[in-house]
């Protein structure tokens, strides 16, 4: 089943070994690829051939094998610059995670540049690691912190935001998309907002980039995070992009090796960029792992891995939206948003949900999503959640749909209490 | 083994559906709050004593999952009516059970429907949810004891 002619879904599948897992006597469907993606052999297998053929500390040997991890870690950057249409190289910062690039920002730009007064704009649908550092930054700088409105389907309010985002406005931290609606956020739109008042916009792609063709110029953004665990690449390497302006006036994050040109007893030089923000040795393995993953979805084509995203959205919120006492949180048009949808069956808690699920071999996610202070607003506990990638088919919607059954059946489906 | 015949087995769904116990008391000795920060349960406790340390009333509003509920309700209709030092040593068997890995806790009769949230253990990520008006139900009786001492 394929959502283009030379999208080929069962030809991917192959590609990712862990799809033959069996639970419980069945089949896995992966349905948790918003929290992380798995990985094709060719990702895990660059792993193993680094460590077997070239492992060696970077930048500092001038050995063969140094050599080798320096170029083969470094080419990574032009990768990444190329894959997010960033003008400049050296503006492409490996961290470990998307927090940890958010957190970078808030240090070393926001301890500079947010003063007592300023205001921070967030949205309510951000995840944890967008809020709780801005939250921090405002708390210890006197800024204030300010929300933008929701519609009701999840999406933001814009014309409210046009006076949310004023002359106080220091920062706007945006998700690209929302890895509880799905919605896909009018980032250009926020930008140019904030440049008109002369603020800066930081961009959380962490769900957005695996999923959406990102230019980061088209963007209009000055920051850009993401991780490459959700997007076919191992888990400990995130990306921080930033305007090479910006990251030149910022002071680094961490200290110690690496990030250093010069050290005396007294003082030390920094390392230009992108290394003044590398402190320590970086993690080579997985950097040059995720370099294999950016090339794999190069290779598919991100306008194809969109288009087959959007057919099994359109099709799980339809047969989804067949179920009695379902609630289903985001926009409903699958144009409008990713392959996440959130949603929630009256009377069924959704861990008892994700739990029964798991026992039919059917992994979604259930919880709160790292997005506590958005259920509040909801006034739910939690949802459950199912999120799809380039390696999901429809026949696993259908056994989502078959194992929700079998859980209503399970909990003797009653009506909310 | 399937939730669908054990977890979910048929004591602790008749609890989940019908909490025992469940509302609250207007003059409590001690009402606290419980949170499982991580999955969002979340449940009101309502503690009652007697001047010479009965728990005369127990209630519970409770926003959490099948076990979460079902634990908390089992959990009251164990503790009403005993004395403060039992209801300690039945909260003190019950973790037992929970945490141990391979427990030999024996409920006496009356109480042998708590050995039914024994299959959680098979769930580590949800044992939590099973404790958490346990941990609770410790805290009001502190609370309690507290007010009373003054």
């Amino acid at each position: 089943m394929s959502s283009s002619i030379d999208f080929d879904v069962e030809k991917i599948r192959k590609d990712f070994p862990i799809l033959d897992r069996v639970i419980e006597g069945k089949r896995l469907v992966y349905l948790d690829s918003a929290a992380t993606s798995q990985k094709p052999s060719q990702v895990i297998k660059a792993i193993t051939n680094y460590y077997e053929q070239y492992n060696a500390n970077v930048h500092r040997g001038i050995h063969t094998l140094s050599e080798e991890a320096t170029a083969a870690y470094e080419a990574v950057r032009e990768t990444v610059r190329e894959f997010i249409d960033a003008r400049e190289t050296c503006e492409i910062i490996f961290t470990r995670n998307t927090t940890e690039a958010i957190n970078l920002v808030a240090y070393s730009w926001g301890k500079q540049n947010v003063l007592p007064g300023d205001e921070i704009v967030l949205s309510p649908m951000e995840h944890h690691s967008n809020l709780v550092p801005w939250q921090q930054l405002a708390a210890e700088r006197e800024a204030k912190l300010v929300y933008l409105d929701l519609t009701e389907d999840g999406q933001i309010n814009m014309e409210t935001a046009a006076q949310l985002i004023g002359p106080k406005t220091r920062l706007v931290a945006i998700t690209q998309m929302s890895n509880v609606f799905g919605t896909i956020n009018p980032v250009k739109e926020l930008a140019q907002l904030a440049h008109k008042n002369n603020a800066v916009i930081l961009v959380d792609g962490a769900q957005g980039i695996p999923h959406l063709k990102t230019s980061v110029a088209d963007l209009e953004c000055d920051f850009y995070a993401f991780s490459l665990h959700k997007m076919l690449g191992p888990t400990g390497v995130g990306i921080l992009w930033g305007k090479k302006a910006l990251l030149e006036a910022m002071p680094p994050f961490m200290f110690g090796g690496d990030m250093i040109s010069s050290v005396h007893r007294d003082k030390t030089r920094f390392n230009e960029l992108p290394w003044k923000f590398e402190a320590g040795t970086p993690n080579v393995a997985d950097v040059i792992a995720s370099g294999v993953a950016v090339d794999y979805l190069k290779n598919i084509g991100m306008d194809k891995v969109r288009a087959h995203e959007i057919e099994i959205t359109r099709y799980a919120m339809q047969k989804l939206s067949e179920i009695k006492d379902i609630v289903i949180y985001g926009p409903l048009d699958a144009t409008k948003r990713g392959g996440v949808v959130s949603f929630n069956i009256n009377g069924l808690h959704p861990h008892d949900l994700g739990q029964i699920l798991s026992d039919n071999g059917v992994a979604i996610r259930a919880g709160h999503h790292c997005c506590q202070p958005l259920m509040k607003d909801l006034k739910v506990m939690g949802t459950a959640r199912a999120s799809f990638y380039i390696y999901n088919t429809l026949e696993e919607v259908d056994m989502l749909l078959a194992a929700l059954k079998e859980a209503e059946k399970v909990m003797g489906h009653v009506a909310c209490r | 083994m399937s939730l669908a015949d054990d977890l979910y087995r048929e004591t602790i769904l008749d609890h989940y559906h019908n909490p025992r116990n469940n509302g609250s008391i207007d003059n409590a000795s001690a009402t606290v709050e419980g949170v499982n920060p991580l999955c969002g349960d979340e449940l009101t406790l309502y503690l009652k004593l007697t001047p010479s340390g009965l728990i005369e009333d127990v209630k519970l509003t409770a926003h959490g999952c099948s076990i979460n509920t079902a634990s908390g309700s089992m959990m009251s209709e164990a503790i009403l009516g005993q004395s403060v030092e039992r209801a300690q040593k039945i909260i003190e068997d019950f973790k037992t059970m929970m945490l141990t890995k391979e427990d030999e806790t024996v409920f006496e009769d009356e109480l042998e429907e708590l050995e039914a949230l024994r299959g959680v253990k098979k769930y580590p990520v949800r044992i939590k949810c099973a404790l958490l008006p346990w941990n609770t139900l410790l805290e009001g009786i502190e609370t309690a004891r507290q007010a009373q001492a003054k």
